[in-house]
């Protein structure tokens, strides 16, 4: 048998500001299937209900502090910040 | 390069020293301030918070990009976050150049860029006692119906 970490890999969610009020949660770790997008994890989120499903279907995104494109592929051991419309300045 | 995210009161006078060379006609600062008032509505103070580490990358790479952009001195920006009062200064630039004319364009330039980039987010507190975080009601979904 392959080991279960051949299939999933480790990834940390972020949330700031209104994200964070919304969710309660500042860090999230989760297991994603290998293969998975951005937007996979978005899903993965939003089916979680409740508040979750108020988290927009396509919010800006920063994978290791670099912004990234919803269709972008995860890694293990990836950040993935939710980046609320920024306002500063 | 000087670039930082602080929760310290934001001293102009620090920002400026040691900023401009020998070749340097001009040294443009500017001061982002916390205002009393926003779309009408009367504002006590502001909160900010901050991606910290992004936040720091982001507006290094904006005062790269300024750089390559213009023929640029020495350029310098300090955000602050926590909790600021009406008046209190919220954003600072220093932008050196020869000639003013750089000076003048990439500091406006470095200003819209970190409005529109830099993780740092703001929320307002009314006289009634709300707060919002600002854009936030815009992009979340609707409540759901009970």
């Amino acid at each position: 048998m392959r080991p279960i970490s051949d299939f999933s890999m480790q990834i940390t969610a972020l949330f700031f500001a209104a994200y964070r009020d919304l969710t309660g949660t500042e860090e999230l770790p989760l297991r994603l299937e290998r293969g998975s997008r951005i937007s996979d994890l978005v899903r993965t989120l939003r089916d979680r209900g409740g508040s979750w499903a108020r988290l927009p279907a396509e919010p800006a995104v920063a994978v290791n502090q670099e912004y990234a494109r919803l269709d972008a592929l995860l890694s293990d051991g990836d950040e993935v910040a939710f980046i609320p419309p920024v306002s500063g300045g | 390069m000087l670039v930082e995210v602080t929760r310290e009161p934001i001293d102009p006078g620090r920002l400026l020293s040691g900023a401009h060379g020998p070749s340097d006609g001009a040294v443009l600062l500017f001061l982002g301030v916390v205002r009393d008032h926003n779309d009408g509505r009367p504002v006590e103070g502001l909160d900010y918070e901050a991606f910290e580490a992004m936040a720091e990358r982001e507006l290094a790479a904006i005062l790269h990009e300024a750089r390559a952009r213009w023929d640029l001195g020495e350029t310098r920006v300090v955000h602050r976050v926590g909790s600021l009062a009406i008046g209190e200064t919220s954003v600072a630039t220093v932008v050196c150049s020869s000639h003013r004319a750089e000076a003048y364009e990439a500091s406006r330039w470095i200003m819209d860029e970190i409005k529109k980039r830099v993780p740092i987010w703001k929320r307002e507190r009314y006289l009634d006692g709300s707060a919002d975080w600002l854009g936030a009601a815009q992009v979340l979904e609707k409540e759901p119906v009970e």
